[in-house]
């Protein structure tokens, strides 16, 4: 068997590398930290002298993410990547894209706010991922990545979430997984999509130029009779729910037996992992169940759990905004609280399993 | 019944059979066709890609029978520069009013032309918001009574008419910078040329071409069709003087 | 096999790139690693520290509040840090700049004269591999063979040649620590 290669590589840099290595045709973004090294590895790289993908610094994360969106519609791979302030500016342009149901990728490496905030790791931009974040009825396809694998493996996931749905897809990482080096496996090299292949794979939407043999594509979100666009919106949901019922992910981590639960994604859920192993050891029976896609959200791996659970702890590097999530799955039946340090604070996993033996003293 | 060989003149094939929302005077509708002519007699339709703006111009994909991207207001430039650079085997082009181009979205034009993307933008200057009901633009002229500006354009309180396509000649990015209007066989003809250039222009990696129609908005102006296109010639030309301001 | 290390001193030390070269070196025998740093305007010049993490199992956690080593190479570390170190822990200190040693007494302290070491050998750039070295005589964790195979895979082809030099230093650093008692 072929020796596997492993890397030692920081989260932004993978997002980097793994774009190129996955065929991706283009990247417009503007540098904010903590996740400039995206860019700067695309740069260093050079893939357009390689694969022919496009990288561009635009003017603004306004403009980068409308690049997406010419970019997208005409059936390329293209991504973009930027910490929470800058994903604010993009706000307008991803309700676009959504309504436009075009397909791409945005990674938003997470950093305390509000406002300029700090540049330290936080999760407090769950609801902007997750519930909106730009106006009207729609859902970004949300991953959420704990590890420099996951951040690399991710990004072709994405796109083939993308573009199976048509439909922006973000990652949802933070300051601590995209400065973080880990050992990491490369996914294998794939060429680039022809414009033959992307005329047969999405030949019925993309805008290209109308042959006389068929009707203009339009790229828009725009529609003023009121019955269509309710027949539309219908339709998102419609979409919506098949990527729930087809794309939910989680990882559960000694739930087994576990009489309490910890419910974290990402940076969160890799500390609480080392909360588990500290609660083990003292006799606790603890177990975590790690979201891997916030939406769709695994509620319903929640709801089966709930039964045998005393009470849930949800953690997360925020003042309590996916808790909301976990107490709509638990509906409830037992208790759910919220950890959490804010402002770019990382909670230790001994002050995580503070808040767990205070919970379980309570209840 | 007109027999077909004594025909004289027909609908471009480039232009839709629909119903053009614009106003009786406006000049959108001319400066569509326009387009649509120069696509047709270029023989491009398959290979260009149009970008719309917010405004009146929204529903230009309603009429030129192209392949179309409606973007968010002020962004079209962003659309067109990853669009082309995506497919350099394309036409590109963006389609904006004075509001979308030169409020709004001045930073997008502003960098795109900068930067030297190989697009053509057709920039129609009317002085006025035409969609959102007659509010002032940037390019209002001082005086000029708008819904925002009841007692009329106030430098003290709004500032001065913007003059963006002079700013736009300043950028090493265009090749090719030009102010053109529509009221007469004249200026339409010109204009047509115009747009012809900056089309052949984008295949040859010279950078931006910009091209400024100065139009009329009589609903806007509260005017009839032919007392808007003299109130243009009274007094938007003299503002905003005709003629090609780079050609390179 | 799981060892929890923090790295601290100085920006320009030196600092992150040891503890990158040693979480290479752990990828080199298979092991699972983390490299955790202190980010932001620390890097220009302020303190800057790494976690690093090697382990034969899956790694939960990249911040940790306790460690198994302690590295440290100034003053505002060792106050930070000092009581960071789990009981029987190993802490190690380059006493160069330190006016307050560390006071514990149920952990393993060693010092080494880096610092001076690398003046001598007249190549400041020695530095961290000197201390590298010496924390490798404490804890051999990783073999040298790794070692070396780490630095060819962190370091750029155009500084391999840097790659005989560093070893020597790491030699130098395992000759040159000293327990403190």
């Amino acid at each position: 068997m072929e020796k596997r290669e492993y890397k030692l590589l920081k989260g932004n840099e993978v997002i980097a590398i793994a774009a190129i290595r996955c065929g991706c045709d283009g990247y417009f973004g503007y540098p904010i930290t903590p996740q400039s090294e995206v860019m700067e590895t695309l740069m260093e790289l050079k893939p357009w002298e390689t694969t022919g993908m496009v990288v561009l610094q635009a003017e603004s994360e306004v403009a980068s993410i409308n690049m997406l969106y010419g970019g997208a519609a005409t059936g390329k791979k293209v991504f973009t990547s930027s910490s929470s302030p800058g994903i604010s500016l993009m706000a307008e342009g991803l309700t676009y894209l959504a309504g436009a149901e075009l397909p791409c990728l945005i990674v938003n490496v997470v950093r305390g706010g509000p406002g300029l905030g700090t540049i330290q790791p936080a999760q407090s931009d769950y609801f902007q991922a997750t519930k909106g974040g730009g106006h009207g009825d729609y859902r970004l396809i949300v991953l959420a990545p704990a590890s420099v694998q996951e951040m690399n493996d991710f990004v072709d996931l994405g796109f083939e979430l993308a573009f199976k749905y048509r439909n922006p897809v973000m990652i949802l990482s933070d300051g601590m997984i995209g400065q973080m080096m880990e050992k990491v496996e490369l996914s294998p090299e794939k060429p680039r999509w022809t414009n033959e292949e992307i005329e047969k794979k999405y030949g019925s939407w993309i805008v290209k130029g109308k042959p006389s043999t068929r009707e203009r594509h339009i790229a828009t979100s725009l529609e003023l009779d009121s019955a269509k666009q309710e027949k539309f919106n219908q339709k998102l949901v419609a979409k919506y729910a098949e990527v729930t019922k087809n794309e939910t992910r989680y990882e559960k981590i000694m739930c087994d037996d576990a009489e309490y639960l910890i419910v974290a994604y990402g940076s969160s859920a890799r500390i609480s992992q080392k909360t588990i192993e500290l609660a083990r050891e003292k006799g606790i029976k603890l177990g975590l169940l790690r979201p891997v896609t916030l939406f769709p959200y695994p509620s319903k791996a929640i709801q089966e759990l709930t039964p045998q659970l005393k009470c849930v702890l949800a953690v997360e590097m925020s003042t309590g905004q996916m808790v909301e999530d976990v107490r709509l799955a638990v509906n409830g039946k037992i208790p759910v609280e919220h950890y959490g340090r804010v402002g770019g604070m990382i909670p230790s996993p001994e002050e995580v399993l503070n808040a767990v033996e205070n919970l379980i003293e309570r209840k | 019944m007109i027999k077909p060989e004594n025909l004289v003149y027909s609908r471009t094939k480039v232009l839709t059979e629909n119903i053009m929302h614009y106003c009786p005077g406006c000049s959108h509708g001319t400066v569509h066709k326009l387009i649509a002519e120069v696509i047709d007699e270029m023989g491009i339709q398959d290979k260009t890609i149009g970008v719309s703006p917010v405004g009146c111009g929204v529903f230009a994909y309603n009429y030129l029978d192209i392949d179309w991207l409606e973007a968010a207001h002020g962004r079209a430039p962003a659309l067109a520069t990853a669009a082309k650079r995506l497919n350099p085997d394309r036409y590109v082009f963006t389609y904006q009013g004075d509001g979308d181009l030169a409020s709004i979205g001045t930073a997008e034009i502003m960098h795109a032309c900068n930067r030297g993307e190989n697009i053509v933008v057709i920039f129609i200057n009317n002085a006025i918001y035409g969609m959102t009901g007659g509010q002032m633009a940037p390019t209002t002229l001082i005086g000029q009574v708008t819904a925002t500006t009841p007692y009329g354009r106030n430098v003290e309180l709004n500032g001065y008419p913007l003059k963006i396509t002079e700013l736009i000649a300043q950028l090493p990015g265009t090749c090719y910078v030009t102010r053109q209007t529509v009221y007469n066989p004249v200026t339409v003809r010109k204009t047509k040329r115009a747009i012809r250039k900056a089309f052949e222009n984008s295949m040859m990696k010279k950078g931006t071409s910009f091209v400024e129609v100065v139009g009329t908005c009589s609903s806007g102006w509260k005017l009839t069709p032919v007392d808007a296109n003299q109130w243009m010639i009274d007094n938007m030309f003299p503002e905003y003087p005709l003629g090609d301001m780079k050609d390179i | 096999m799981k060892e929890e290390i923090i790295i601290a001193g100085f920006g320009g030390q030196g600092v992150l790139s040891m503890g990158k070269i040693l979480a290479y070196s752990g990828i080199m025998q298979d092991q699972e690693v983390t490299w955790m740093p202190s980010y932001g305007p620390e890097m220009r010049g302020g303190t800057a520290n790494v976690t690093v993490i090697l382990s034969d199992d899956r790694i939960s956690s990249p911040i940790v509040n306790t460690f198994d080593t302690a590295i440290i190479l100034n003053q505002q570390s060792l106050d930070k840090f000092e009581n960071a170190v789990k009981p029987d822990g190993v802490l190690i200190y380059d006493p160069n700049g330190i006016t307050h040693p560390p006071t514990r007494r149920d952990i393993k302290i060693y010092t080494i004269e880096a610092a001076e070491e690398a003046a001598r050998m007249k190549n400041a750039k020695a530095f961290n591999m000197i201390v590298l070295g010496g924390f490798l005589k404490v804890k051999p964790i990783v073999k040298m063979d790794n070692v070396i195979a780490g630095l060819k895979k962190s370091l750029p082809e155009r500084h391999h040649h840097l790659i005989p030099m560093n070893e020597q230093a790491i030699i130098r650093g395992m000759d040159i620590i000293k327990e403190v008692n």
